[in-house]
């Protein structure tokens, strides 16, 4: 099943993300990487990387990103890890979290799933 | 420039982040989310931890291990950017014993356009590139005229001041800044302002 890792300068934001995308796909592999070290706010690339190393399997781990340094450090994190099945989803990071924990849970590959989430921020809620 | 001027160098640079690091922060704070200088300053301190071990590398190693360091604990978007602009350098001067100007020119050009795709951004966009581009322009043109390294790295120095003072025109199309868009307008742009801190660092050097 594919894996997911939710980036954010909070890590209250990243926790959030994932328990919310838990709600309804409770076995799909998802590990928060929110904040720094200490606690404070920034993207860390050791979290990210360790992140990466708890949910990774053959199918493939999804990162799903807040905004600017989440986004670099992530990809610079991919990078580092050349050789794994790694994709950033360019899309909102909580509606993103539980369109694609969902869609790898029903058995979805990782190509599909990206899919999928290219969509998600074109979704409007009010209309 | 070799190993051991270049990472005397790396130093200094690091001290001069460390001691601007409450007005770079405080430049970002009026834009953007506060934590550049902050940030920069405890990248560079953990760099300075592992110069003493790079003593015998080449140039181009030491700046890809500053590059790493970078990317690794400072935690905002200066992480990846200014990593991968050292690495980029660093890469471009490999096997190189002795840095000289056209090399750290042709390094900086990669960077240049490292940090571009790394940002996705472009020149006047209110980033470092704003100072970066003007002053490899203007360090190469006299470079070329003079072939005098202090008299290059004087101009480097002049043009990204001059980038700097054009931030300060510019609404804020990237990074975190572009969230308060067009009131950013009138505040200079603390990427800006490290780089070229760091270059007259660099140019106080050769």
């Amino acid at each position: 099943m594919v894996g997911f890792v939710i980036v954010s300068h909070s890590a209250k934001l990243a926790e959030g993300v994932a328990d919310l995308a838990r709600m309804m796909a409770k076995t799909v592999p998802i590990a928060a990487a929110g904040g720094l070290e200490d606690g404070s706010f920034g993207t860390s690339f050791e979290k990210i990387s360790n992140a990466i190393g708890q949910v990774y399997s053959g199918d493939g781990v999804i990162l799903l990103m807040d905004m600017g340094s989440a986004v670099m450090t992530a990809e610079m994190v991919i990078e580092s890890m050349e050789g794994r099945k790694l994709a950033m989803a360019d899309c909102p990071i909580a509606e993103g979290a539980v369109t694609g924990t969902v869609d790898a849970e029903a058995g979805m590959s990782l190509e599909e799933i990206l899919e999928e989430l290219a969509q998600v921020g074109t979704q409007k809620k009010l209309q | 420039m070799n190993t051991e001027k270049l990472i005397a160098t790396i130093r200094k640079a690091g001290a001069k982040i460390e001691a601007e690091k409450d007005f770079l922060t405080e430049l970002d704070n009026v834009i953007a989310d506060g934590d550049h200088g902050i940030n920069l300053a405890r990248g560079f301190g953990e760099v300075d931890k592992k110069l003493d071990a790079l003593a015998d590398k080449e140039p181009g190693d030491v700046l890809k291990t500053v590059g790493m360091t970078l990317v690794s604990t400072v935690g905002g978007a200066s992480g990846p950017l200014y990593g991968t602009g050292f690495m980029k350098l660093g890469a471009a001067l490999k096997g190189k014993a002795d840095i000289t100007v056209p090399d750290f020119l042709a390094g900086l050009q990669l960077a240049i356009e490292g940090i571009m795709q790394r940002g996705r951004s472009t020149k006047g966009e209110k980033t470092m590139l704003d100072s970066m581009i003007p002053a490899k322009e203007a360090m190469e043109a006299k470079w070329n005229e003079t072939q005098d390294a202090k008299a290059a790295f004087a101009a480097g120095v002049a043009a990204a001041w001059e980038g700097v003072e054009y931030t300060k025109t510019i609404a804020a199309t990237k990074g975190r800044a572009s969230y308060i868009g067009e009131r950013s307008i009138g505040h200079q742009d603390p990427g800006a302002t490290s780089f070229t801190m760091v270059l007259e660092t660099v140019a106080g050097e050769v």
